[in-house]
């Protein structure tokens, strides 16, 4: 995806190409480009599992798995609560800093929101 | 479809065997020692001569009230023909367990109306711990406010009954960064205390939602600091180790702790590794009654031995 706009540098795309396989940080500007300020609970994961915003910015997640799932910080800033097929959870972040955050029904599905 | 299984109890003496039940599963105390049986069986007249000994408890687990999806729209129904079930047993225990995941979203409607149900049950002592669907709202709200009274909230507990020693726990609280359940260093030192002073010849129960060994970490089925807790229980000769979460039985003999999880009134879920992740199991609807079926259990004092049939109801 990265590729394709910058595709005025072949070196540039190359780059982020090898970024993209060495650390799932820099997927985050290609998944933030591309699905605005949301995130998706599918198949037991979320998606993105990394999404940088920037301060200020209100995020949503929507559960499509038909089993709920909550989104749950890790140090108790936010809490869902459980949400079902369909449902939805806003939080604003205010302060910039790494949000990290799981699904307290099934705490393998852990992701991290950076606010810049 | 049946399959029978063995199981051979009178070599160690003491507990060592597990069966399961279809809907629940009843307990037997039986030459002094705890066996399962089939709640249906235990409810029918034609075999209630089979049946010796003394029933003790029985446990129900993942009624997930409020779920209303494909895999079981009736799950108020699956449960209330649970409680039909036991309330039809010739002999009655005193006292039953639900080993969690009362309801499926942590709703207050949600809890009223399992209540309102289980109101139902003819048995006048039930015990309760939460699974990780019961308290999504977190520590302290509806099933706290409900169930948290007997542990000043901490949601465990012990109790006696009959000679045996029951320990509820709680490891749907406390998640560790891989995945798993946990129980958390505060609730582990309690239980050891609990634990310390106990003859190694009481009989000991433990309950807790998710179960108390790896069954396969991918999908989070067991409990990261388990084997802490195993190793106060180690000592005891007849230790019962009972589980849900995981919609299935799947069960393990250590020693002489048996681990056991019992099956749910609501929807199966799918084998270890099968499919995207542990959800509801949707089968046709004529399937449902057969992934719920009924296990039978014989339970012999001369020797002291179990068979069971898993049979499927369909």
């Amino acid at each position: 995806m990265l590729m394709k706009t910058s595709g005025r540098n072949l070196i540039d795309a190359l780059a982020a190409a090898m970024l993209f396989a060495a650390a799932p940080i820099s997927v985050i500007g290609i998944a933030d480009a591309h699905e605005a300020n949301s995130v998706v609970m599918k198949n037991f994961d979320f998606s993105p599992m990394s999404l940088t915003v920037k301060a200020g910015t209100s995020v949503t997640w929507q559960n499509m798995d038909g089993e709920p799932h909550t989104v749950t910080s890790v140090d108790g800033l936010f809490r869902s609560g459980a949400l079902d097929q369909n449902d939805k959870y806003t939080f604003k972040f205010v302060k910039s800093g790494t949000y990290k955050y799981l699904c307290s029904i099934h705490p393998r599905m852990m992701a991290a929101i950076i606010v810049k | 479809m049946s399959s029978e299984t063995e199981i051979d109890t009178s070599r160690r003496g003491a507990l060592k065997c597990l069966a399961f039940g279809g809907a629940g599963t009843l307990f037997m105390l039986s030459g002094g020692v705890l066996a399962p049986l089939d709640l249906a069986i235990a409810a029918s007249k034609k075999h209630a001569t089979r049946v010796s000994g003394i029933p003790l408890f029985l446990q129900i687990s993942d009624t997930h009230i409020g779920f209303n999806k494909e895999a079981n729209p009736d799950v108020a129904g699956t449960l209330k023909q649970t409680i039909d079930l036991i309330n039809a047993m010739p002999v009655k225990p005193a006292l039953a367990i639900h080993t969690g995941d009362i309801t499926h979203l942590s709703k207050p409607q949600e809890f009223d109306a399992a209540a309102q149900l289980m109101s139902g049950l003819n048995i006048s002592e039930l015990h309760t711990v939460p699974g990780e669907h019961d308290v999504t709202d977190g520590l302290g709200t509806e099933y706290f406010s409900r169930f948290g009274k007997a542990s000043a909230n901490k949601g465990y507990y012990t109790f006696d009954h009959n000679g045996v020693h029951f320990v509820a726990l709680v490891n749907v609280m406390n998640f560790k960064p891989n995945g798993l359940g946990a129980f958390g260093d505060a609730q582990l030192a309690w239980l050891e205390q609990d634990l310390k002073g106990r003859s190694a010849s009481t009989p000991i129960v433990v309950f807790a939602h998710m179960p108390m060994w790896t069954i396969y970490e991918p999908w989070g089925w067991g409990t990261g600091d388990a084997d802490q807790a195993t190793s106060y229980l180690k000592r005891f000769g007849s230790v019962t180790v009972l589980n849900g979460h995981i919609h299935q039985i799947v069960q393990k003999v250590e020693g002489n702790i048996t681990f056991h999880t019992a099956r749910s009134t609501a929807y199966p879920q799918p084998t270890a590794g099968v499919g995207p992740g542990p959800g509801p199991l949707k089968v046709a609807s004529d399937q449902l009654p057969k992934m719920l079926g009924i296990t039978s259990i014989k339970v012999l004092a001369h020797p002291l031995s179990a068979s069971l049939t898993d049979t499927t109801l369909g």
